[in-house]
């Protein structure tokens, strides 16, 4: 718990804080505890934010006080302790501080932070925003525990070369609104592109790790996954799914086409999963409304013997699960016939799903958390690699065919990670 | 010495359905729970998954989910007069370890006892007369009936997605259902599971005989489910792998599917598992436990203190630590004193197969589920008129296709030879055209000289007694075998068989071949405690901190499959620690 000898100043100051904030640079005003919109506000965005996620070490690491490694091409970072421990954590900084760095990505010294901070998403936030978030960080338990951030291998810990990536990448600004949408479009277009900060899996990345904005929220890999297309597309993207699908997806982890797994069950259940329902429909509608970036024609057709051998696998492995349709079991066994995953070009995810199991999201909603076995000891290559084109191509799926290669490939890379 | 651990409010020994009832539902008092399981953490997933749990040599022949006999064993004989020996191969039951318990690897039979059976010995006294019933027979009421029961029978079918047709809706009897079971408050939560070729023969010949078949009540879902703790199911696939394997499908009743998922993420709930409790710990007084001893696999012992202590485990394991922890007076069979061990009970299972032309039925046996079928009731308990019989009980006649398994389900006509050319040919003929089990599920009445006590020579690796098992057939039981066999062999020659072949239980109670896994009584529930060990709401009469689940609490087996009386009983009690427990612990009878 905090101190009850929080300043007195702060106390009186409460209300006024933001008008302080901003005419005061550098003064570390102190909203008090009955600041209590304000931390309430906080609270949300930090959920939608999703903070949580990476400043706070998995198994038993205490809320906020970092220490957990973010996977990036370039090596790991630690995440730092922002819990508002004076020493170790954020409980110092300014607020100027504070919002340099969520909406600038620079350090309390000013030197730059690395975008797995995604302060180029974060940006879109207000001000006011980022200072509400601030001062409900400030209303958790501080935390004394040091941690050394800047884990990358040379030449990538050398901060400044971040000067070149922001020039190149980070366009530093608010969200603006679109007269021409509606508001619930504005709201999920901001909750989206500022703190739900979806496009650092979902938008294919350069060779510097930026976004390729050309082809925005078009999928990504990270981590030994495919984020798939979430767009309104078609053939790859949510286009398929209603609004509904997507927001109880955000929900609940599981809708009648599919279930979180892998950095996205964390996703939704640290974040999403604690918005509100108007939010999540606002988030859903603006993603279906996203143009697709990929070619929505049909892809060469896989060969028929591939076709034959995959739909003789898929009977015998697949089926009873998700069914010889394709259609699954709403909210517990995927309908792959619907599946972004099976539909997607990239085939990461579903190669790994199949190599090596998984267990999706549990959440107050859907507390069964159904898991699909490894399959990676029993088919070889050819014959994963036959099953995912069948599936990549049956009912109303168009995907590049999968080919054996991709998948000694994933053998070969999933088998360094242990997560 | 061992190592203490922070006091808990409750502590549970085993995780399997019980326990995990129990645990779900104190945990919702807001009460802090710790399960001690001996054997290991099993999930669906990771444990059953479908692409290797369909292997019949691993999980049945070879044992893969049950308790090693180098782990634990019993001690088995016949008579009193004999020296018991050491079970080395589990044979005719199997007992079950791991989280889950024997929720993992039942077939899913998920019944309700017949009102009368709860209240036995005043029933059969009244309508026959004291005399009528063997002078060794120890029969008695549950102190608990049916409509006590009712509720929770309802909450755990519920629970588990019960795929069945209601006979008998708050009195109103229902046509397609048991006509004899007592009156339930709703319609089964799902219903009953499609029937294969040979269920709807056996259900037809049946009605053509005059009897009133019905589907079995089945925990393997005909139609995707969603319980009322939210958790999903999805529809049973017929592979026929059911009983001894976990499902890898989600589709059949578990705690697994039912209770953990939602149990393991109560932040006041926790689980040890590969943990062994050696013994309920009492204070001074030996009137109050304190909590219990248990051990690790690397041989360290704990000591997990609690206010309230839940004994949930398998049954004959419940009365030997009851027995080792040195609770409740142990039963003599001579002077006929004490409780601990008394009413052991295990099941009467007999069956027949029917041969048929090859050219007009194909049953196809591997499309299958450990629940499905048809039944008759006509011959369960006091059902059917007993005067001019000579023997009390019964049981249901059913035939239920639940496996076409290759290794043991390879019916052949009784005079084909057991290995060889001919036998080969034997399976050809007969693989398609055999309903194969039809089965009859007879009761187990309880007797003076079947009992459960400490072996007085073998010793388990901790040095302490192995459980001896004292247990053999009487006649009462082996005429009712005989009885209930030719009526169920009527039903089978109606279906149109060409040969049959009876196979009535007989003595002497045969270890080395399976019957059933419901092995029940050693420390039964009732109203006195002269011959209870716990009262109507599971608790124990000496140590009222302590509660005892499981068919332990059976004083008599009926002509079911016991889980689902099993869990009504652990809902029932649970009731009776919520609501009345908690507020004043202390007895809840007063004998």
């Amino acid at each position: 718990m905090r101190s009850i000898a929080k300043s007195t100043v702060g106390m009186m100051l409460g209300a006024v804080v933001p008008w302080l904030a901003a005419t005061a640079p550098g003064f570390s005003s102190s909203p008090d505890g009955q600041a209590f919109e304000q931390i309430q506000k906080g609270h949300y965005l930090a959920n939608a934010a999703d903070c949580f996620a990476c400043h706070t070490q998995r198994e038993g690491g205490k809320p906020f006080a970092g220490g957990r490694p973010i996977e990036t091409p370039f090596g790991n970072i630690t995440s730092p302790n922002i819990t508002p421990d004076n020493e170790t954590g954020i409980g110092a900084w300014t607020d100027n501080q504070f919002v340099r760095a969520v909406r600038e990505g620079r350090g309390r010294d000013g030197s730059r932070l690395y975008p797995a901070m995604p302060y180029t998403s974060y940006t879109k936030m207000s001000r006011d925003d980022v200072l509400a978030i601030r001062a409900y960080l400030k209303t958790i338990q501080p935390v004394h525990r040091a941690v050394q951030s800047n884990t990358l291998p040379f030449p990538f810990n050398i901060r400044a070369v971040m000067r070149v990536w922001d020039a190149l990448y980070f366009t530093p600004g608010e969200f603006k609104p679109d007269p021409k949408k509606s508001a619930v479009w504005n709201r999920g277009a901001f909750l989206v592109e500022g703190p739900g900060h979806c496009s650092a899996c979902h938008t294919p990345k350069s060779f510097l790790g930026g976004d390729d904005t050309d082809a925005w929220l078009g999928g990504g890999k990270l981590q030994g996954w495919f984020a798939p297309d979430i767009t309104g597309g078609m053939r790859q993207g949510l286009g398929s799914w209603t609004v509904s699908d997507i927001a109880t997806y955000l929900k609940t982890g599981h809708n009648g086409i599919t279930a979180a797994t892998g950095p996205m069950a964390e996703e939704v259940l640290d974040s999403t999963s604690k918005l509100n329902d108007s939010d999540r429909m606002a988030m859903a509608t603006y993603l279906r409304s996203l143009p697709s970036h990929s070619d929505q024609s049909a892809p060469k057709p896989a060969e028929q013997p591939v076709m034959v051998a995959g739909q003789a696998i898929y009977r015998d492995e697949c089926s009873a699960c998700h069914g010889l349709e394709g259609k699954g079991t709403p909210q517990l066994f995927p309908a792959l016939a619907h599946s972004s995953i099976a539909r997607a070009d990239d085939p990461s995810t579903a190669i790994r799903l199949v190599l090596r199991g998984v267990r999706s999201v549990a959440t107050k909603d859907e507390p069964t958390a159904p898991g699909m076995p490894s399959f990676g000891w029993q088919l070889n290559d050819a014959q994963v690699a036959a099953v995912l084109t069948y599936i990549g191509n049956t009912w109303n799926n168009a995907a590049a065919p999968v080919t054996a290669d991709q998948v000694k490939q994933a053998r070969k890379l999933l088998s360094l990670r242990n997560e | 010495m061992s190592r203490k651990l922070p006091k808990k409010d409750v502590v549970i020994i085993g995780l399997g359905w019980t326990g995990s009832i129990i645990a779900n539902e104190l945990t919702d008092e807001s009460l802090d729970v710790i399960a001690i399981e001996r054997g290991p953490w099993r999930d669906t997933p990771t444990d059953f998954p479908v692409n290797y749990m369909q292997d019949e040599l691993r999980y049945h022949i070879r044992h893969e989910l049950f308790l090693r006999p180098d782990q634990t064993t019993f001690t088995f004989r016949n008579k009193m007069s004999q020296t018991a020996l050491p079970i080395r191969t589990w044979g005719a039951f199997m007992p079950p370890n791991g989280v889950g318990g024997g929720g993992v690897h039942w077939n899913a039979e998920t019944w309700r006892f017949l009102p009368s059976d709860f209240v036995l010995k005043t029933h059969l006294t009244e309508r026959y007369g004291a005399a009528f019933l063997p002078d060794d027979m120890t029969i008695q009421d549950w102190g608990v009936t049916y409509n006590d029961l009712e509720p929770h029978y309802d909450q755990f079918e519920y629970l588990c997605g019960t795929s069945g047709t209601a006979g008998n809706l708050n009195g109103q009897i229902q046509p397609g259902g048991n006509p004899f079971e007592g009156p339930r408050s709703r319609p089964y939560p799902n219903p009953a599971q499609k029937q294969g070729f040979g269920h709807t023969l056996y259900g037809k010949a049946a009605q053509e005989l005059g009897y009133k078949p019905f589907p079995q009540p089945s925990g393997n879902m005909s139609q995707a489910y969603t319980n009322p703790l939210g958790l999903r199911m999805g529809q049973c696939t017929y592979c026929g792998f059911c009983e001894w394997f976990g499902c890898g499908n989600y589709s059949k009743a578990s705690p697994q599917t039912t209770i953990l998922p939602v149990l393991i993420r109560k932040p006041n709930f926790s689980v040890r598992d590969n943990a062994e409790v050696t013994r309920i710990n009492l204070d001074r007084s030996g009137k109050r436990a304190t909590g219990v001893t248990f051990v690790d696999t690397s041989g360290e012992e704990w000591e997990q203190p609690a206010d309230l202590v839940i004994l949930a485990a398998f049954s004959i394991f419940n009365v030997q630590l009851l027995m080792l922890s040195k609770i409740g007076q142990p039963y003599d069979p001579i002077a006929n004193t004490g409780v601990i061990g008394r009413n052991f009970t295990h099941q009467t299972m007999s069956s027949v197969d029917g041969f048929f032309d090859k050219s007009k039925f194909n049953f196809n046996p591997f499309i299958a589920s450990g629940a499905i079928g048809m039944v008759i009731d006509e011959f369960n308990g006091d059902n059917f008129d007993h005067s001019p019989l000579g023997f009390v009980g019964g049981g249901y006649l059913a035939y239920g296709q639940t496996n076409g398994r290759p290794i043991t389900t390879t019916p052949t006509p009784p005079d084909t030879p057991k290995w060889g050319a001919q036998w080969k040919q034997a399976v050809r003929d007969n693989y398609l055209s055999t309903i194969s089990g039809a089965d009859v599920h007879g009761s187990m009445y309880s007797y003076r000289d079947v009992y459960l006590d400490l072996d007085p020579i073998y010793k388990d690796r901790f040095g302490r007694p192995l459980m001896r098992m004292t247990i053999d057939f009487h006649d009462n039981e082996l005429k009712a075998a005989a009885y209930l066999t030719d009526k169920l062999d009527g039903i089978v020659k109606a279906m149109g068989a060409n040969q049959t072949h009876k196979k009535p239980r007989k003595g002497p109670y045969d270890i080395t071949t399976y019957q059933t896994t419901h092995l029940n009584g050693g420390a039964v529930m009732g109203a006195d405690p002269k011959t209870s060990a716990i009262n109507r709401y599971l608790q124990s009469w000496d140590v009222p901190n302590l509660f005892v689940m499981g068919a332990s609490a059976f004083p008599q087996n009926a002509g079911y499959n016991p889980t689902g009386t099993v869990a009504a009983l652990a809902f029932w009690s649970a009731a009776a620690i919520r609501e009345q427990y908690l507020k004043n612990p202390g007895p809840l009878v007063h004998a």
